[in-house]
């Protein structure tokens, strides 16, 4: 991670991680793109398939990893192209933030905004409200972890029959 | 030839490790038949001089339960980590920080302030706390440093197999003792227990509806629970799902949900990330509220999700200090 200001509240640049659906909201971003409409540089998009593909895993890492705030933005309800990715993205969205409360780490961190492709002036005003957001609260500054973060195995085999059973893999 | 060595140590943890060792029963005969024991303070008389007289990869092994919270602990895992030539992190705490390791909701300030200070069992006008280092009359007296958080065995020395479980299960430990013994080791880094969910072998598996709908989350001191049925069938909170098998669904057996000690498989980053993410999608709501209501259920997401993880996951500890936590939960 680059070095950033530690102090200052006028130098401090918030860094948000947004995870557009492919659907919906990426469109979207991509129309406001196509209308020359600005919206503030502090949001770094990832496209996602669906925003049911959200991982929570994806968020805590974008934290851990240096992110002040996370945006998800998904397909208005009923218009999922897979029929209920949003719902479930939804449900995870908001047991998360429990989960964050607890953690100390103020739930305006992460948002979840429905956002249909046509909506591109939607984008842009998200965008800008959430970076404000972000901005008031300062930098999230998580304990350091010690150690190292192993990513996942990238590609195991399959479980050989014996695993299955229980013996040592 | 002579016999190899092993060590066996505790850190942050309750005693209940050194208990699964002593289940092995009348197999334990055997294993002390084949290895000498050549630490183990918890069942032996040995100090830590007869650890530090030993050359360096002298012990064969050496088995390390619980978290690593002071000084003292880490001390100790560097000395066996220098003196063994395998490292096995044994139990959820020195794998993944155990319930122990739930103390990273708090700050060192507050844990010793309310032990020292504020417990209802506790009187201490003068408001005294143990100090690192205290002249008295007969001379300077030390105490280990008490870090401002839990860690994990690995993220403070080279750990080279995890035995997962709170405490380990008896097959699991036969097994890979079985596999020190006979050289027949895995990659290293593994965790020496099967890489599926422990859904694959609950025996309850045949009676999980083809689909999971919950229109209400459960605790087992609310309801009356079928032995049969599958407990998030049931509306339990069975972390099942998110689990690594090899425990052979003990707790399940007993008609209590999972609670997750083995930890998830080598696919997940966050096991509780993970767990949470699996119950969410099985919720039955699709409006704000009805999901609000239903989450309800689930008064304590952290320990629910990481009851033996937290140091381990990507978080690791609580931001800020507890006065934001109670408010949080009166809010």
């Amino acid at each position: 991670m680059s070095e950033r200001p530690m102090e200052g509240e006028r130098s401090f640049e918030p860094r948000i991680v947004a995870f557009f659906c492919n659907w919906c909201t990426y469109t979207a971003a991509d129309l406001a793109g196509t209308a020359r409409m600005t919206y503030a540089p502090n949001i770094r998009i990832i496209r996602l398939m669906c925003s049911g593909r959200l991982d929570p895993q994806f968020v805590l890492a974008a934290f851990r990893h240096g992110a002040d705030g996370v945006l998800i933005g998904g397909c208005h309800p009923g218009d999922c192209h897979y029929q209920e990715g949003n719902y479930k993205a939804l449900r995870r969205y908001l047991l998360l933030k429990r989960l964050l409360r607890e953690m100390g780490i103020e739930e305006e961190r992460l948002r979840l905004e429905w956002i249909s492709a046509s909506e591109g002036d939607r984008v842009q005003k998200v965008a800008n409200e959430f970076t404000e957001t972000i901005r008031r609260l300062g930098p999230l500054r998580l304990a350091p972890r010690p150690g190292v973060i192993r990513l996942p195995v990238a590609a195991l085999p399959e479980p050989s029959p014996a695993a299955r059973e229980g013996a040592l893999p | 030839m002579s016999k190899p060595k092993v060590a066996f140590y505790w850190c942050a943890s309750c005693g209940g490790c050194e208990e699964a060792v002593v289940d092995l029963a009348e197999e334990i005969l055997q294993v002390v038949e084949a290895v000498e024991i050549a630490f183990w303070p918890v069942a032996l008389d040995f100090k830590r001089e007869d650890v530090e007289r030993l050359a360096d990869g002298e012990l064969a092994a050496a088995f390390i339960n619980g978290a690593i919270r002071t000084s003292e602990q880490a001390e100790m895992a560097h000395l066996l980590r220098s003196k063994a030539q395998v490292l096995i992190a044994f139990g959820s705490c020195s794998h993944m920080g155990g319930v122990p390791g739930l103390a990273n909701l708090f700050d060192r300030e507050e844990i010793l302030r309310y032990v020292y200070e504020e417990a209802p069992s506790v009187v201490n006008p003068q408001r005294v706390r143990p100090e690192e280092r205290i002249e008295v009359d007969e001379g300077m007296l030390t105490l280990p440093a008490f870090w401002e958080g839990v860690q994990t065995l690995d993220q403070t020395v080279e750990v080279d197999y995890y035995l997962p479980g709170c405490p380990p299960p008896v097959g699991l430990i036969r097994s890979a003792l079985q596999a020190l013994l006979t050289g027949n080791l895995p990659p290293k880094g593994s965790v020496l227990a099967p890489d599926v969910a422990l859904c694959a072998e609950c025996p309850r598996k045949p009676t999980k509806p083809e689909r999971l709908a919950l229109k209400e989350l459960k605790r087992p001191h609310q309801v009356l629970i079928d032995p049969e049925t599958c407990l998030l069938a049931q509306g339990l909170l069975c972390l099942g799902p998110a689990t690594r098998s090899g425990c052979g669904a003990a707790c399940i057996a007993g008609n209590m949900p999972c609670t997750g000690c083995l930890g998830p498989t080598s696919r997940v980053l966050d096991g509780g990330a993970k767990a949470l993410s699996a119950l969410a999608s099985l919720l039955d709501a699709t409006e704000e509220a009805e999901i609000e209501r239903i989450l309800a259920g689930i008064p304590d997401p952290v320990g629910l999700f990481y009851r033996y993880s937290l140091p381990a996951s990507l978080l690791h500890r609580r931001v800020g200090n507890g006065e934001r936590l109670r408010e949080g939960r009166s809010s």
